[in-house]
């Protein structure tokens, strides 16, 4: 649903919430550009209603999983609305926010920690936020939220020696409060004011850090990746990764919801897959949805497509699942390719040394580990395999090609031949 | 009077004297009988200071871990919190006082911040109405701990990120705290020099903080004559190469602190004639490791190729020793050979306890995985295909090796070639973060701020420079009868400890050029001492204080370069933190919270 700017006036005007409003002061144009970034997000927020219940995070106040967030966050915005309308245009004054943000735990039944405690915490991407903004100066609005669900709340709090930047720190916060109120849990984009106002006091940034972890009290959060900020500045790479990262949550999400019902007996899963890295994913989906058609979303395929993943981790991770699962018919086609003259051939990009190592690993019988060892190129690691994993027969066809009677003698020896 | 301590040329006995005084003061400034509820963290380095036996003189009769919720029931008038200035401290402690309080038990509360009160922390309990709870609100400075002879540190965990990550100075202003209180004790030190950023600011402060005490002089005979400051960051290679003395390796495999090593106990079981199958003991075996055990002095510092020597000859005069028995024929002898006879069990059992660990670490150090890891962790020291992507890494990456193990490796390698190269660095970046997961790109990313793991610059590789000129590769290495520290790490001279040597012959001025090539200026200060009192031109004493950990094999080389000649520089080594290459990295490490699923 897209809404045509005009709509965007009914939105703010019509919404419960009018405790807050951009527009009429001009010490806040500055705002304006959050305004219309908050704006562009508010269309693709109204995809909330597609999107499956089970994919939002319910927590309580104190982090149990009761209703959702939205809900809680109506009903404190609900009790705090008295305070709110007193208040002037524009930031509001310092004594309401004392009362709402006070820091101490007690008492505070808006505190901003209790709101978000239980929600899925990233910290560490926020952290990294928080490093990027100090170095980075210029600042790019360009929203791609991809799916922004509900929760995705990003917001510093700054810690300055003056009494004044004290206050504006206060004032900020209930700015949150109030943009939290206005999105009904939606995207905050408000937190653009405070990387602004960080971008001049970069030392203070490091500072704050520093006591956000001594304060602990309000944090640094940011719910499920999904719901990135790409609008921060990301180095080019980085900014890969963390795109892979959602991307991964999504695929993972949607993975636990099918699968193979007598693999999964026959197997039971120690964990779930979420918020395991990609390969462990691959090793996962190797073992649970082999065979599945690349268009499937748990198939191997796929998610090598997907995440770009090399020939070599896949045939490792792959290798090691289905070895896991004695499946040895599968484990030799990983290796069957046609050549150009139409015959079939053994190949791997990795030494074939190691696959027989994996198999031993997992316990192959030694026929199959014997079937391996014989398309080792290097005779000497071919024998030395052969060695290590008894495979007599093969030691003495190698030793002999080669002369090497010793070898024979020693293998017979063992084997109590002669 | 703690007997590890006086066997250096300088006692370190002093400085622990003088921090059991202020404790001492400070229970008895709350009079009457007490319970201690201890801050976890500090119950370590407390008891390198003081015993319980010194508390029950002061009336201490019972102690608890601080927790939340209530206190334990204790029949006493006052209750101490032993506590770091921490926020969340704050919040226990005023639930515990609160909880108190309410059961009416009419107690006298005190406080005692170690290291120093804060702000912050006071404003916190007035927060939650505990403040005026509280009669005595004190500081116990706790800077530099003596771990040994010639051992001081300040165990501050977080002091190389603080400084080099976070920008924060805290712990070096509390290095230079220390080292006023080490120049009350043992007078000022005339000569500084120093090598790195924070070794500059060290020595501003401790400057800065004499010109504060202008005019009282202090009369006593300095017993350190040159204090030398290094920046961790000057040497980043030594703290990731596996460390090879013996004590390198227990910390390395089963950690070292505050002077303990837990050990896993199967072998500790003493084997008794006649006792069937025992039930294996479940607990870790504890050792304490320090130079008042006789054994372990000696063989401490040396290779672990040459412990077993060592072992096997004194295995021999134990026995010899008991065997004298059957010699001692008049009352007299056996007398004699009685009263020796305490002496020589506890030698004994030193040495069944050091068998065992020796055996413990050969398992490690003969297997596979080990002889592969120090093979490329040579490699990469002698400069070898330092800027191609390593198989062993990979493989070890593929087959899901413990993550520090990799960024161990990994950041050799960058720091041996100055920087990976751009398709390199991405490579591995990419395959660490597939197999352990996304939420490394923090730590990746720490590691590159602390210079760990960076790209490679235009700028030429330096390091084949500095190993040329300094000397840091020795091939002819001799581990059972060294004769230089490269012995340490087997053939690798730690660039810190060589530093130090050539800062006292030579002089610094021969390496210029190298010493311009690695981080942060190096200069020198010289402090005023009182007319009367001068230097010495031999049996020199230098303090050497690592701004950022220091590691054992560090340790053991500085230790050697004192004893290799008459008459020669004797050295007393401090740090910020007693280091290895796993805690070290992993202070670097960000944690992610757990999910609530």
């Amino acid at each position: 649903m897209i809404r045509g700017k005009g709509d965007e006036e009914d939105y703010w005007n019509s919404s419960k919430f009018k405790a807050f409003t951009f527009d009429d002061d001009d010490e806040f144009s500055q705002l304006k550009e959050s305004k219309k970034a908050v704006n562009s997000i508010q269309t693709l927020v109204d995809d909330d209603d597609d999107d499956d219940e089970d994919d939002v995070e319910k927590v309580g106040w104190n982090g149990e999983p009761v209703g959702s967030i939205s809900l809680s966050i109506k009903e404190t915005a609900s009790r705090n609305r008295m305070s709110a309308t007193d208040q002037e245009l524009g930031f509001p004054k310092i004594e309401t926010t004392m009362q709402n943000l006070s820091l101490s735990k007690q008492g505070s039944n808006y505190s901003l920690s209790s709101l978000f405690k239980g929600d899925y915490i990233h910290i560490y991407l926020c952290q990294y936020y928080c490093e990027c903004v100090g170095e980075i100066p210029s600042r790019h609005f360009a929203p791609e939220l991809r799916k922004p669900k509900s929760h995705f709340f990003l917001f510093f709090v700054m810690q300055t020696y003056t009494l004044e930047d004290f206050r504006a720190l206060r004032d900020k916060m209930l700015l949150l409060d109030e943009a939290v109120q206005l999105h009904n849990g939606n995207v905050i984009t408000a937190v653009k004011i405070l990387f602004r106002e960080l971008e001049s006091r970069q030392v203070a940034l490091r500072h704050f850090i520093h006591y956000l972890k001594e304060m602990e009290e309000l944090k640094l959060l940011n719910e499920l990746l999904k719901y990135a900020v790409f609008s921060l500045p990301f180095s080019a790479e980085d900014a890969g990764f963390v795109q892979d990262h959602y991307t991964l949550l999504e695929r993972q999400i949607i993975i636990e919801k099918t699968g193979q019902v007598e693999v999964f007996k026959k197997n039971p899963r120690k964990a779930a897959i979420l918020d395991m890295p990609i390969i462990t994913t691959l090793y996962y989906s190797c073992f649970y949805h082999y065979g599945e058609s690349e268009g499937t979303y748990s198939s191997p395929g796929s998610i090598k497509k997907t995440f770009k993943l090399s020939d070599k981790q896949y045939l490792l991770t792959a290798l090691g699942a289905r070895a896991k699962l004695k499946a040895w018919k599968d484990v030799d086609s990983l290796f069957v390719t046609k050549n150009w003259l139409g015959y079939t051939q053994k190949k791997a990009p990795i030494g074939f040394h190691k696959v027989v190592d994996i198999l031993h690993k997992n316990n192959a019988p030694d026929t199959v580990i014997q079937e391996y060892i014989c398309l080792v190129d290097d005779t000497d690691l071919k024998l030395n395999l052969a060695m290590k994993y008894k495979c007599h027969d093969i030691i003495i066809n190698v030793s002999t090609d080669f002369g090497c009677f010793m070898c024979v003698c020693e293998c017979a020896e063992v084997i109590k031949i002669i | 009077m703690a007997a590890h301590l006086s066997y250096g040329r300088v006692n370190l006995n002093v400085l622990r004297e003088a921090a059991r005084k202020e404790l001492r003061e400070f229970l008895d400034r709350c009079a009457g009988s007490k319970a201690i509820v201890w801050d976890e963290y500090l119950t370590g380095p407390f008891g390198l200071i003081a015993q319980y036996s010194l508390l029950k003189e002061h009336e201490v009769e019972k102690m608890f871990t601080l927790k939340p919720g209530s206190l334990p029931p204790a029949d006493v008038k006052n209750i101490i919190f032993f506590v770091r200035p921490k926020l969340e401290i704050m919040d226990i402690i005023a639930g515990n006082v609160k909880s108190e309080v309410k059961q009416r038990s009419h107690r006298d509360f005190h406080i005692l911040f170690v290291p120093r009160r804060s702000l912050l922390c006071e404003q916190r309990l007035e927060e939650q109405g505990v403040l005026g709870s509280f009669i005595n609100i004190d500081q116990y400075i706790l800077d530099l701990i003596p771990y040994d002879g010639d051992l001081l540190s300040m165990e501050s965990e977080s002091a190389f990120r603080e400084c080099y990550l976070e920008n924060d100075q805290t712990s070096l202003y509390h290095a230079a705290k220390g080292l006023m209180t080490l120049q009350a004790l043992y007078g000022t030190i005339p000569q500084i020099y120093g090598k790195g950023e924070c070794a500059r600011h060290v020595a501003n402060m401790m400057l800065r903080m004499k010109r504060e005490f202008a005019g009282s002089q202090n009369q006593i005979l300095p017993v350190f004559d040159t204090l030398l400051l290094l920046d961790r960051n000057v040497d980043l290679l030594t703290p990731l190469a596996t460390q090879l003395t013996y004590e390198g390796l227990i910390d390395e495999i089963y950690g070292i602190t505050n002077g303990y090593a837990k050990l896993p106990p199967e072998k500790f079981i003493q084997k008794k004639q006649g006792e069937g199958g025992k039930d294996l003991p479940t607990e870790p075996k504890k050792l304490q490791l320090n130079s008042a055990e006789e054994l372990y002095a000696e063989i401490r510092d040396k290779n672990f190729n040459a412990v077993g020597a060592v072992l096997s000859k004194k295995a021999k005069i134990i026995s010899a020793a008991f065997e004298e028995r059957h010699n001692a024929k008049t009352v007299g002898e056996i007398k004699q050979f009685v009263s020796q006879l305490p002496h020589m069990q506890a030698a004994r059992s030193s040495l069944a306890n050091h068998t065992s660990i020796a055996e413990l670490i050969k398992d490690i150090t003969t297997s596979e995985a080990f002889f592969d890891n120090l093979t490329v962790e040579q490699e990469f020291m002698t400069g070898v295909d330092t800027d191609k992507v390593n198989t062993y890494i990979e493989d070890c990456i593929a087959q899901k090796d413990p993550l520090i193990k990799i960024l161990r490796l990994v950041c050799m390698q960058s720091v041996c070639n100055n920087g990976l190269k751009q398709k390199v660095l991405d490579y591995y970046k990419r395959e660490i973060l597939q197999t352990y997961g996304y939420e490394h790109i923090l730590t990746l990313n720490n590691l590159e701020k602390a210079g760990l793991l960076k790209l490679q610059t235009n700028a030429r590789n330096n390091y084949p420079t500095i190993r040329k000129t300094l000397k840091l590769w020795m091939d002819d290495v001799n581990e059972q009868n060294p004769n230089d520290i490269s012995y340490v790490y087997s053939g690798y001279a730690p660039l810190s400890v060589r530093l130090a040597q050539i800062l006292v012959r030579p002089g610094w001025r021969s390496i210029e050029e190298v010493l311009k090539m690695l981080p942060g200026p190096h200069f020198e200060e010289r402090q005023q001492l009182p007319s009367g009192l001068h230097k010495k031109r031999e049996n020199r004493t230098t303090l050497i204080f690592f701004l950022g950990g220091v590691t054992y094999a560090e340790i053991a080389a500085l230790r050697f370069l004192s004893q290799m000649e008459e008459g020669g520089t004797e050295y007393i080594i401090a740090s910020t933190k007693l280091i290895n290459g796993t805690s070290w990295i992993k202070s670097l490490m960000d944690k992610l919270e757990a999910p609530p699923f």
